[in-house]
């Protein structure tokens, strides 16, 4: 290893390389962070929120000078048929702790600014230039190849996101990452002023509202809509589940399109302007897709590791990705103090994760993903839901039967054993 | 309330860098068919085209790195999947 190498190398300007980066830079070790994209965020997009707890650790405080978009204040989760909608509708007001918090983000600004602080910490950046190789020398990783040049470090930490294909090259990931793990993401950005989005929401100066879709927007398949409030726009979208993805009556386009022209969504996002589209694959099976997370010199993180969690009424990736950047920055300068860089010298990474919050969760959702693919889930209940609701709310003259019945005669069509089944195994599974 | 879905012109508000020299994901000649169709159905840039004549048409231009082609097709009907060079592809001003 040449004198000028790099105490790191980090693959990928996204939370999780901006967070390794920040804290190995301020630990004083010589860091450099490699983006394909023209700027850190140019190629990352999420749905919208950020749960602040894991950046509130490494910059306390952060979002009163990062570019978040919209405190999170409302929660909403709305059961969808075709043309109707059953919302749960809660509004938080705030006796949440800093840590407590979560964020309307957008990636774009979001990731620029984090990259900023992470420079003024003393790491170098470069923008623009793809990492086509790992570079390997008896079996440890020693750098990366860019742009023809060579670059040396202790320890590269790759930071690439899901389509990890170097982290596919060291032969980390299981077999590969399977169509069953994942699901894909479509989201549209759509403009709104601000006073008018305000109104809309029902919002107040800086509150935001984190709103999740079950049943139509994904076709019936894992997955549901989202709508995420910004400053001036709206992050509408949708997730759904790879798996069966053949059995799709529509593609995933046209789903957006239906989801758009819902005549709950449709009014809220009138006379906006659509102004991107965006969309990537999230990794949604959770602790049973993890990756080899460690080799000789090098470390996975963020979603490259698969540390993703879809619990139906939340779904967790960002914060993640943070605790696992900063979890391998420490391991780094743990085997920088050992000068050991192996494996065995990193092994502390998989030991902080597995006292952190991301593991411990992970394991404790671990049947989660299981229980998402059930169709039901998907179907039927959300349908469920809303033909009680009809039928409780349609006053024609005929003669009202009891509501009993009327719940009983919904729950009759979903089978009572199988809400039975179902109800339990979901209390279980979360 | 369906309306039919223009792509087209949902990329089209996109910024693209496009690297018209390097083509980033190449399909295998005389692809499965029902593999194809699972990317027809699950690309959201809608990229997987299936013409009149019965012939396939695919686009890298307005590719959106999502990479649900590589997850889902990767090892079957894809003959190259890579990120665009350094510079090229998508480019997200909000994200």
């Amino acid at each position: 290893m040449s004198e000028d190498a790099f105490d790191a190398i980090i693959v990928g300007a996204g939370l999780a390389g901006c967070s390794a980066a920040y804290v190995l830079a301020k630990a004083g070790a010589n860091v450099l962070v490699i983006e394909r994209g023209n700027y850190a965020g140019s190629k990352n997009m999420t749905g919208g929120r950020l749960y602040g707890h894991s950046l509130e650790k490494i910059i306390p405080d952060f979002a009163s000078h990062a570019p978040v978009e919209r405190r999170v204040t409302k929660e909403k989760i709305s059961f969808l048929t075709d043309d109707s909608g059953v919302t749960l509708d809660y509004h938080g007001v705030s006796d949440k702790t800093a840590p407590q918090q979560s964020y309307n983000v957008l990636r774009g600004k979001f990731d620029q600014w984090f990259m900023e602080q992470t420079e003024e910490q003393g790491a170098q950046f470069i923008s623009g230039i793809r990492v086509d190789k790992i570079l390997t020398e008896n079996g440890k990783v020693i750098g990366v190849e860019a742009d023809g040049d060579a670059l040396e470090a202790n320890v590269v930490i790759l930071a690439d996101g899901v389509t990890s294909i170097l982290a596919e090259q060291l032969g980390m990931l299981k077999p590969r990452v399977e169509a069953g793990a994942t699901a894909v993401c479509v989201k549209e950005l759509i403009e709104l002023p601000k006073n008018q989005l305000e109104d809309r929401f029902n919002l107040t100066e800086n509150e935001g509202v984190a709103w999740l879709f079950a049943g139509m927007p994904s076709n019936g398949l894992m997955g549901g809509g989202f709508l995420y409030t910004n400053e001036s726009s709206i992050s509408l979208g949708l997730v759904c589940g790879l798996a069966h993805i053949e059995s799709a009556t529509k593609t995933v386009p046209q789903m957006m399109e239906d989801f758009k022209n819902h005549p709950v969504i449709k009014p809220l996002i009138a006379g906006g302007k659509m102004v991107e589209y965006s969309a990537h694959v999230v990794p949604e099976a959770g602790i049973n897709m993890m990756p080899q997370l460690i080799k000789d010199g090098v470390l996975l993180t963020g979603d490259a590791a698969g540390l993703c969690m879809n619990l139906g009424f939340n779904v967790r990736g960002m914060d993640l990705a943070i605790a696992s950047g900063e979890a391998a920055a420490q391991a780094v300068l743990t085997a920088k103090q050992n000068n050991d860089f192996s494996a065995a010298g990193l092994a502390s990474y998989q030991t902080l994760l597995d006292d952190s919050f991301i593991i411990k969760d992970m394991k404790l959702y671990k049947n989660a993903p299981a229980f998402m693919e059930n169709p039901r889930i998907f179907n039927q209940y959300p349908k469920m839901v809303a033909d009680i609701m009809h039928d409780m709310f349609t006053i024609d003259g005929s003669p009202s039967k009891p509501i009993r019945q009327t719940i009983m005669k919904h729950c009759k069509e979903v089978g009572y054993m199988n809400l039975l089944k179902d109800g339990i195994k979901g209390v279980t599974a979360i | 309330m369906t309306e039919v879905v223009n792509v087209d012109v949902k990329l089209g508000v996109d910024k693209f860098h496009v690297d018209e020299e390097n083509p980033h994901i190449i399909i295998k000649p005389n692809p499965d068919m029902a593999e194809f169709k699972k990317l027809m159905i699950a690309c959201p840039a809608g990229l997987y085209k299936l013409q009149e004549d019965g012939s396939i048409r695919f686009d890298y231009a307005g590719c959106l790195e999502c990479g649900t082609c590589k997850i889902l097709c990767g090892n079957t009907i894809l003959e190259k999947w890579e990120f665009p060079r350094g510079t090229f592809g998508v480019e997200y001003r909000y994200g």
